[in-house]
């Protein structure tokens, strides 16, 4: 039986035992929100917003910030988020702080509907009753902006709120309090607070199961968001220089480290959001996350046979034709990237170490795109230029020039299959 | 060796083949409308066509082309006979140094030759990729619009 | 593009009527000083030091007096006109074959014109300070109109009638019983080698049929179908390609380089070695750039002396010794003062940016240096040459070729000096050097980092009674004054020192340009702190000082206004007597509809604002009016729409000048909401486009419109830069407008309204 087959077969059966629950909750009242006056709540709610980057899903390319339209890709069909600013007509602006609470903990709408878990509330319903409201109030200072979200595109039976009763009654814990650290360490303490709840970090960064949950017993052992691979953060001494405290607050802070390389993918507004958060809330969650390294060796990838020797060398010099022509102005040592920009070598870089070449293969396809008129590392995309079958060899290439991991068995099919992981922007 | 098709004509050229399309382009064919702005893939300055892609010609080894037909901005018109975008550009004196036009016009020629009829949104952000520094932007948009066939014809 | 197409008289025969007009002038020296005075002025302006050898002609005439070195026909009635100023993509090119064609009487196709080359043209000093037009322009027309004047005398005395009786059209010389004379005949008996007469009558501008319409560019169909049209087009014959290696900051010098295994590698010629200067020269140009890296990783450097910290950059160069010029000294303190206000305001170093990476090609040829340069100024720059070379000047030759808008001065100079060192090298083949990328972000010379202050009183009417202005500035004139100002002799074995920077004097100004506001202060002083030590090397920026000082006195209307309880457009006028500045300000406020959009309550995050100046109070009137819309949550700012009001004089192409007026306002909002050029203590940092980033199309406005306002007759006012300094400052009054919140330190965007 397909996986499809499995999974569509589990939401059937959910949606029956929803249907005949009749999950549903009450509408809550309107509230006035209370005029802001609070300036300091507001900023302790625009520092916790930047942990949780609110702004990162509800913003829509080109969108107002906050207005929601962003399109997110789910294995059961594309949502769109939703308008959370205090706009009373077509965003949250009538909504009690009663409202906020019960969404943020319980994935409840103020009218009573229940709201897909692509919003992370799972993970929010751990945050405290004062950081709730602080963020409230800093959502209900914003700028309101009248915009509706467009319709979900959900496969059957999805498209049918009260089967998420359902998947919270499995997968939804409120009120347990986050279990804190037994150091008792008051930055780690902070740092696994925010990384539990706020960061939600797991969310990307774990596997999910077929339900479209984190999978039990595994989370931050890395995932897969948007066609891009969300690394493990358990074996961040793994890498080529081991990841220190300072190397990844630096990197969630500014979307760059000067050891390990930049941002890209999902990651990188992340980053943008995060720069707006306190210096010292990010410094603790980067001292929980190297909490939890794994001293394990990192698996060793089961390597597939091993290519024809002299088909391996015209594939590596095919390589090194296209790396030199397209890649080295900026990747090379002499590039002024590197010799100017102190951007590392790509020898540094998570993606080509990694078992995967799903990220290189992505950064190559898609590249780094202009922000706009805001300073940002650029790439081009490639997509356009080059083929599968070069898209490998340039890709095996660098995994052989600057990786001393065993090579990827990365065949042109492979990248087609990573090309249609996520539609060109 | 490497063998090219530029603008309908076959090229076969004695060079190492890690060399950039750019500078056959502008080297071995004689073919100066795409330009050198960056090297890096930022600014826009060498688009050419290739394929049915607009590329950056400074990053795009010739080896790479293969079969791929590859167009250019000569390949579009001349001046006693400029093709339907050029002459747009034209009408609307679409330039002030210049120097980013060709790249200019390739990228929005490959965005026609997909769409007939971009809206004004979709063109703003298909141009994103190519940089130019005069400010003619909006003089290079109306160009755009008149060759696909603007509502009103106007500048604004 | 080649040397040997260019119309060119033998080179002696050029030289002698330069040396005649020498002698001229030294004879004029001799005089008493009250009569030399009078009969030979000197005048500084951004275009360069002149000295009028015929002091009562107007434009360049004062110093290139003979018609012949403007205007020259041959038999077949070709025209040729040439310009001592170069096409920098502004399309001068277009508007002075319009002004030759009008005043001659002859087509636009029927002319060519050749700009500067210091073998061929007059010598009109730098194509800046938007002069081009009023003294290169003034020129052509007195010349083209005198030129006619005596072929119309020649065709009389041919035909036997009253001058008066003849008519020119389409290149010929009409009586009125029909018989004609060809003006490649009629120029057979005109002996163009005579000095231009004063006061002789030019066409009525009612008459104009070329003047004053929207011809199109010429050669704009040219580099739409990628015709070769620029420096870096060029191929010569035998011509090789090179690269530089620049040090990685200012003051580094090269402690080692293995050369040997880079002159090995395939197409290699040659690895020029002098000193600290690098540079590698190839058969091919990929094989070059290859080349170039391969040499770039060879080589260690010592590191220079560190650069200031960018976060205290301002008050760094406040600190710095300085040289005391009073701009503007009148009358006394006010006692009416009702009300002081006080503001600094701050921009960063800008950087020029060209599009197009700097290029020139050089060709050594026996004792002879030719240079092909995108410079601005080829006679300047000549000198500079032959001295580095240590050459005699007549033995180098500089011809301007176009290269990608340069806005003032960039690498152009430095580049040509890169490729008179090559070709030194290579004797006897041409070659070309073109900067990477990189090397243009870096080594360009940036547009300074600046503060201005200002102090000011309304009395209890709402009037200004004093104005006080202080400004921080380095210079904005670091131009070839001597080899040493070419940047990559500071690299030789034997380095050269520039020249001790000097300030352009008013009324032209550098930093102190457009300090004086236009309006009416009785009590009125202007300071400018000139800062000769540059820890960061700077110069000519399009409209040089004149961006911040608008910038500045512009919002500072706008605070002053507010503590009036007036509109800001109101309170210009109040304090406004020109009636061509009351023009611009009310075409602009109607167009853009201000009294509505002030009047109307404002979307969130939106805002309206105003701006006007006269650029230099002496050029082109500019008022603008914009609409932006701001994001607090990002601190986005946005330009929305535009609208620009101008009133240039006599308009030779209207629609080139609202191309470039428009051009300006985009190019300014850029630099206004995006651009700072970044440093550390190491070196410049904003070295490719992500690190400096410039406005795109997603930036672009949704509407600009510009109205030029119409003065037949009156003089060419210089349009190019008068929009910079204004837009500046309607944006930030938009800003303003918006949120409520004043930001004085440039840029605008990147943060600093974020909320």
């Amino acid at each position: 039986m397909g996986r499809a087959t499995v999974v569509l077969i589990a939401w059937l059966c959910i949606a029956g035992v929803a249907g005949w629950r009749a999950a549903s909750e009450p509408a809550l009242a309107a509230g006035t929100p209370a005029a802001a006056t609070d300036a300091a709540m507001i900023r302790h709610g625009a520092e916790l917003a930047a942990v949780g980057d609110c702004i990162v899903c509800h913003t829509a390319k080109g969108g107002k910030p906050f207005a929601g339209g962003l399109p997110i890709d789910t294995p059961f069909g594309t949502l769109y988020s939703t308008n959370i600013t205090p706009d009373a007509k077509t965003g949250i602006g009538s909504w009690s702080l009663e409202a906020f609470k019960r969404a943020m903990r319980r994935g409840v709408s103020s009218d009573g509907h229940l709201l897909y878990p692509a919003f992370p509330y799972v993970h929010f319903t751990h945050m405290s009753d004062e950081d709730i409201g602080a963020v409230y109030a800093f959502m209900m200072s914003r700028t309101p902006i009248q915009a509706s979200a467009p319709a979900n595109e959900l496969i059957f039976p999805l498209n049918f709120r009260p089967v998420i009763a359902v998947w919270n009654l499995l997968f939804l814990h409120p009120g347990t309090p986050v279990p804190m650290s037994r150091q008792q360490d008051a930055q780690l303490d902070r740092g696994h607070y925010l990384v539990d709840t706020l960061g939600h970090c797991a969310a990307c960064h774990s596997p999910m199961n077929l339900l479209g949950a984190e999978k039990g017993g595994k989370a931050f052992d890395g995932g897969v968001i948007d066609g891009w691979d969300a690394p493990s953060l358990k074996t961040l001494l793994h890498a080529p220089t081991p990841w220190t405290r300072e190397q990844l607050t630096s990197y969630l802070r500014t979307g760059f480290a000067s050891e390990h390389g930049a941002a890209a993918g999902p990651m990188l507004p992340v980053t943008r959001s995060l720069a707006n958060a306190s210096e010292s809330d990010v410094e603790a969650m980067a001292a929980y996350v190297m909490s939890m390294q794994t001293s394990d060796p990192a698996p060793q990838l089961s390597t597939a046979p091993k290519a024809n020797p002299a088909a391996n060398a015209a594939s590596l010099q095919a390589g090194a034709t296209l790396f030199q022509a397209a890649c080295a102005s900026c990747h090379a040592a002499h590039a002024p990237m590197e010799t100017i920009g102190g951007r590392p070598s790509l020898s540094q870089s998570t993606a080509v170490n990694s078992d995967s070449p799903r990220n290189v293969v992505r950064l190559i396809l898609d590249g780094l795109p202009p922000e706009g008129s805001t300073p940002a590392r650029l790439m081009p995309p490639f997509a356009g230029m080059l083929t599968d079958a070069q898209i490998a060899d340039l890709a095996r290439y660098l995994r052989s020039q600057y990786s001393k991991e065993s090579p990827w068995p990365l065949t042109a099919a492979d990248v087609a299959k990573y090309r249609k992981e996520k539609p060109a922007p | 060796m490497i063998t090219l098709t530029v603008n309908g004509e076959s090229h076969t050229l004695d060079i190492d083949p890690s060399t950039p399309l750019l500078y056959a382009l502008r080297n071995q064919l004689q073919l100066h409308g795409a330009k050198y702005g960056c090297g890096l893939g930022q600014c826009g300055a060498c688009t050419v066509i290739v394929g049915e892609e607009p590329v950056f010609s400074c990053l795009m080894p010739v080896a790479a082309i293969g079969e791929r037909a590859v167009r250019t901005i000569e390949g579009l018109g001349t001046i006693e006979q400029p093709g339907k975008l050029q002459r747009a550009f034209i009408n609307q004196q679409a330039a002030q140094c210049g120097y980013c036009i060709a790249g200019m016009v390739m990228r929005a020629q490959a965005l026609l030759d997909r769409t007939p009829w971009p809206s004004d949104e979709e063109i703003r952000a298909h141009m994103e990729p190519n940089l130019c520094r005069c400010g003619t932007h909006m003089r290079i948009l109306a160009a755009i619009l008149e060759a696909r066939g603007a509502s009103n014809g106007s500048r604004s | 593009m080649k040397p040997d197409t260019l119309h060119e008289e033998p080179e002696n025969a050029a030289r002698r009527r330069f040396l005649t007009a020498g002698s001229v002038v030294v004879a004029f020296t001799l005089l008493p000083e009250a009569a030399s005075r009078a009969l030979a002025q000197t005048t500084t302006t951004e275009a360069g030091t002149f000295t009028a050898s015929a002091p009562d002609l107007p434009g360049s005439l004062k110093t290139s007096p003979m018609l012949d070195a403007w205007i020259r026909i041959d038999t077949h009635g070709h025209v040729t006109v040439f310009t001592g100023k170069a096409e920098l993509g502004t399309g001068i090119r277009t508007a002075f074959i319009q002004i030759a064609a009008e005043e001659l009487g002859v087509a636009p196709s029927g002319i060519t014109l050749l700009t500067a080359d210091t073998a061929t043209t007059p010598n009109e000093g730098y194509t800046a300070g938007s002069h081009s037009v009023a003294d290169s322009g003034t020129a052509i027309a007195n010349a083209a109109a005198q030129v006619r004047g005596l072929l119309l005398q020649t065709a009389a005395a041919k035909l036997q009638v009253d001058a008066a009786t003849l008519a020119v059209q389409s290149g010929a010389i009409h009586a009125a019983d029909g018989r004609s004379i060809s003006f490649g005949e009629a120029v057979s008996g005109v002996d163009l080698h005579r000095q231009a007469q004063p006061g002789l009558p030019l066409k009525d501008p009612r008459t104009f049929t070329i003047i004053g319409q929207p011809m199109q560019r010429v050669d704009i169909p040219g580099k739409v179908t990628g015709g070769a049209s620029y420096v870096q087009d060029m191929r010569l014959p035998n011509m090789l390609h090179a690269r530089a290696v620049r040090p990685p900051a200012y003051g580094a010098t090269l402690a080692s380089v293995d050369i040997a295994p880079v002159e090995a590698m395939p197409g290699v010629i040659k690895v020029v070695r002098d000193g600290s200067y690098l540079a590698v020269v190839a058969d091919d140009e990929w094989r070059a750039i290859l080349a170039m890296r391969a040499l770039s990783a060879a080589a260690r450097w010592n590191a220079g002396p560190p650069l200031p910290d960018q976060a205290t950059i301002h008050e760094t160069l406040r600190r710095l010794p300085a040289q005391e010029i009073t701009v503007a000294g009148k009358g006394a303190p006010a006692a009416a003062a009702a009300q002081t206000l006080h503001a600094r305001f701050t921009k960063p170093y800008l950087t020029h940016g060209s599009i197009g990476p700097s290029c020139a090609l050089a060709l050594m040829e026996g004792e002879r240096m030719t240079v092909w340069t995108h410079t601005q100024g080829v006679f300047p720059l000549r000198k500079g040459l032959a001295e580095m070379l240590s050459m005699p000047p007549d033995h180098v030759r500089c011809v301007h070729v176009e290269g990608s808008g340069c806005y003032g001065h960039n690498g152009a100079d430095d580049v040509a000096a890169d490729a008179a060192l090559i070709a030194r090298a290579v004797p006897g083949r041409p070659v070309r050097v073109q900067w990477m990328r990189e090397q243009e972000h870096m080594w360009e010379p940036f547009g300074p980092a600046m503060t201005t202050d200002l102090t000011a009183s309304l009395d209890a009417s709402g009037q200004m009674v004093d104005w006080k202005c202080e400004i921080w500035s380095n210079t904005h004139n670091n131009r070839i004054e001597n080899a040493g100002r070419l940047m990559p002799t500071w690299a030789l074995a034997t380095p050269l020192k520039p020249a001790p920077p000097k300030e352009i004097p008013m009324p032209e100004g550098g930093g102190d340009r457009n300090s004086v506001p236009l309006y009416r202060v009785p009590n009125l002083h202007v300071q400018e702190h000139f800062l000769p030590d540059m820890p960061i090397r700077v110069s000519a920026m399009r409209s040089l000082g004149a961006y911040i000082n608008v910038f500045a006195i512009e919002s500072f209307m706008d605070e002053l206004a507010a503590a009036a309880h007036a509109d800001p457009v109101e309170f210009r006028l109040r304090h406004l007597d020109d009636p061509r500045a009351r023009d611009v300000i009310h075409q602009a406020a109607e167009r853009f509809g201000w009294k509505a959009a002030r009047g109307s309550a404002r979307q969130p995050g939106q805002g309206v604002g105003f701006a006007f100046a006269m650029y230099k109070n002496l050029m082109a009137y500019c008022a603008i009016a914009v609409e932006v819309m701001v994001e607090r949550d990002t601190g986005t700012v946005k330009m929305e729409r535009a609208a620009c009001a101008v009133d240039c004089g006599q308009i030779v192409n209207p629609d080139g000048a609202r191309n470039q007026v428009e051009g300006g306002i985009l190019q300014s909002s850029s630099w206004t909401l995006f651009e700072e050029t970044t440093f550390d203590t190491r070196g410049i940092t904003s070295f490719e486009w992500g690190s400096y980033p410039i406005l795109r199309f997603s930036s672009a406005p949704k509407k600009v419109e510009v109205d030029l306002i119409d003065r037949p007759g009156t003089p060419f006012l210089g349009v190019g830069e008068a929009s910079q300094g204004p837009t500046a400052a309607a944006l930030a009054n938009a800003v303003a407008d918006a949120v409520g919140m004043r930001v004085r330190d440039l840029p605008l965007g990147r943060g600093r309204v974020k909320g």
